[in-house]
């Protein structure tokens, strides 16, 4: 009788290895040096229903990307949750610890996230859902699959986010799952450096032409595009917002040679300030950390480009992430983490570029990646996932690592792309 | 013989031996041969024309040597103006194989006050994208600090930089790098009629 239902249900677990939808690494995976132990995560299914087909595999496949379960799938005709009863002893056979159920109500769906093992319903709530054809759809079931995460670790997930990058020399947005790749930047220009602003609605970039850049903020949809003052001669890159949002941090390249990190009040879009005096040296790529008190960046002060902060006075200079002189590859692009605990950075090791982590607290760095050239490393809102590029498939493509499991992905992108930079969670609904 | 011949030969005899010279008797007239004239005055048209014609080739040879001399001698100059410099891995040192190019170059731009350069670094696709920017912008300076210091005015000299943007050599090896890490000269005012440096 038991052994008969798990038949008819013929379960499949998805090998930890293998996101669906996301063809396997050309390199077989992802060599981290970090230990993967497959089995820590829970289980957690999601319960057949009428209906809802779309919402089910987006859902689905978020809480798959959010690397915090190991997602059980059903084959076709697996008993239903229907109403809250659902067949508790028969998913606890298969392993499960949690159900998700969702069911139509109303304009929207009604979620339910069940606990298997203690047999009940653990938390339960009703969505708004437009309909599939309006462009905030995916969005809003992306924020129900995160909201889904936090029921059950504490914690949301980051389906409702996007990426922005450089592909064909355009800045592009696309959903955290790959999905809604759109271009932002006009065609005909250079674009480098893109940069989200906290709250996701307006981005900055350089636009790049005959070695000189101008960086341009503007809102997604390309509306109330404005070229920062100051920066419509010489060359000036890499900006980052601050937390609040209200400042913006670049770098600019001077007649003398030297390179130097710059804010601007965006309100008041006036007022450059210089952070850094550089004497024929270079600083750039500045990354705020979560508080807006310091900010990360790179310097060639001591020769090589290495990982240095400062207040956002420019005051208190001091070394973040340790090298060994003439040892320690060049190391560039640092990403101050959202919980501010970790920069992410790239360095130079065997005339490749790989990932590294450094903790903030310790100031231990450690690698991510040993796998083809990886670099330009940006925080997933949740500050477990990293984006980065790497040439691992033989072109440059986005790819995410979650650091806690080593699990990887590429995000689906045409062409070559680089410079990612990850939005923190956006609010559902909004284009 | 012809009687009148002979007559004629008396009378001249005769004069030759008697004193008085005989009077009035008209010169002989020279055998008049138009057709030998025409000849000649058409051999000296010739010659003159000929001779006018090698001095015109003379002198559009010399003329065509003296532009020669003056396009490769501006093709020099710019020659000496538009060569490259190329650095180390990472580096925005001017490399001493390097610094008689940028000698040539000083020498070119004190010659010709008016001349104004744009400097613009490149690097290699190995180092990061941005960070090769600022790279790009310390090795335009470099040379551009070197020119200066050879007495060039720094307002003649512009410096702008292209990072990775801009290969030489899109390939992926260190020959294609070597070519691609470079800072090169572009003349932006005063290029015409270039002086060549005494």
């Amino acid at each position: 009788m038991k052994s008969g239902l798990v038949l008819a249900v013929s379960l499949v677990l998805v090998a930890p290895a293998l996101a669906q939808d996301t063809p396997p690494p050309a390199d077989g995976g992802v060599r981290v040096g970090i230990t993967y132990t497959p089995g820590v995560r829970s289980r957690l299914v999601l319960l057949p229903g009428t209906g809802l087909d779309s919402v089910r595999a987006v859902i689905q496949r978020d809480l798959d990307f959010s690397d915090r379960f190991e997602v059980l799938t059903l084959g076709p005709g697996a008993p239903g949750g229907g109403g809250g009863t659902v067949n508790y002893p028969l998913y606890r056979t298969l392993g499960a610890d949690y159900g998700v159920e969702v069911a139509p109500s109303g304009s929207g769906v009604n979620v339910r996230l069940h606990d298997v093992r203690a047999g009940q319903v653990r938390q339960q709530q009703g969505y708004y859902l437009p309909p599939p054809s309006d462009p905030g759809f995916r969005m809003a079931v992306h924020a129900i699959s995160d909201e889904v995460v936090r029921w059950a670790t504490g914690t949301p997930g980051i389906a409702a986010s996007r990426m922005l990058f450089i592909s064909s020399k355009r800045v592009h947005r696309v959903d955290s799952d790959g999905a809604n790749l759109t271009a932002i930047s006009p065609a005909g220009e250079t674009a480098l450096s893109p940069a989200w602003s906290p709250d996701g609605q307006r981005i900055a970039y350089t636009r790049f032409g005959e070695g000189k850049g101008a960086i341009v903020v503007q809102r997604l949809d390309g509306s109330e595009r404005r070229t920062v003052p100051t920066t419509e001669s010489q060359l000036n890159y890499t900006a980052a917002f601050a937390p609040d949002g209200r400042t913006l941090a670049f770098s600019r390249s001077a007649e003398d040679g030297s390179t130097d990190i710059f804010t601007v009040n965006l309100a008041e879009m006036c007022c450059a300030r210089r952070l850094t005096v550089g004497r024929f040296a270079d600083n750039l790529s500045p990354s705020f950390a979560p508080d807006g008190r310091r900010v990360a960046f790179v310097s060639t002060r001591a020769g090589p480009p290495q990982v240095y902060s400062m207040s956002v006075e420019g005051t208190d200079q001091e070394l973040l992430a340790p090298f060994d002189y003439g040892v320690s590859g060049s190391s560039n692009a640092p990403e101050w983490s959202p919980d501010g605990a970790s920069v992410a950075f790239h360095r130079e090791v065997n005339r490749s570029q790989q990932i590294f982590i450094l903790d903030v607290g310790s100031r231990r760095v450690r690698q991510l990646t040993s796998s083809g050239r990886n670099e330009d490393p940006t925080w997933a809102p949740d500050g477990r996932h990293l984006a980065f590029v790497s040439d691992r498939s033989g072109r440059r493509q986005v790819w995410i690592i979650d650091i806690e499991t080593g699990r990887v992905r590429q995000l689906m992108t045409p062409g070559e792309t680089r410079l990612p930079a990850w939005s923190r969670r956006l609010v559902a609904g909004r284009p | 013989m012809n009687p009148r011949v002979l007559l004629a030969a008396a009378v001249v005899i005769v004069a030759a031996c008697g004193g008085k010279p005989p009077a009035e008797t008209p010169a002989p007239q020279p055998v008049v041969d138009s057709t030998a004239i025409k000849e000649r005055m058409r051999a000296d048209s010739i010659a003159a024309a000929e001779r006018a014609r090698a001095e015109a080739e003379a002198r559009a040879r010399a003329d065509a040597e003296a532009r020669a001399r003056a396009e490769a001698a501006r093709a020099q100059v710019l020659a000496a103006v538009s060569s490259m410099v190329h650095f180390d891995y990472d580096r925005a040192d001017i490399r001493p194989e390097d610094a008689a190019i940028l000698d040539s170059k000083a020498a070119v731009l004190a010659a010709n006050p008016g001349l104004r350069l744009r400097v613009s670094g490149h690097a290699d696709s190995r180092g990061s994208d941005e960070y090769n920017l600022a790279l790009g912008n310390r090795r335009a300076a470099a040379a551009k600090r070197y020119l200066e210091n050879k007495g060039i005015d720094a307002s003649r000299l512009d410096i702008v930089s292209f990072g990775e943007e801009r290969p030489l050599d899109p390939g992926e090896n260190e020959a294609a790098w070597a070519q691609n890490r470079r800072a090169e000269f572009e003349i932006t005012a005063g290029g015409d009629n270039l002086v060549a440096p005494q």
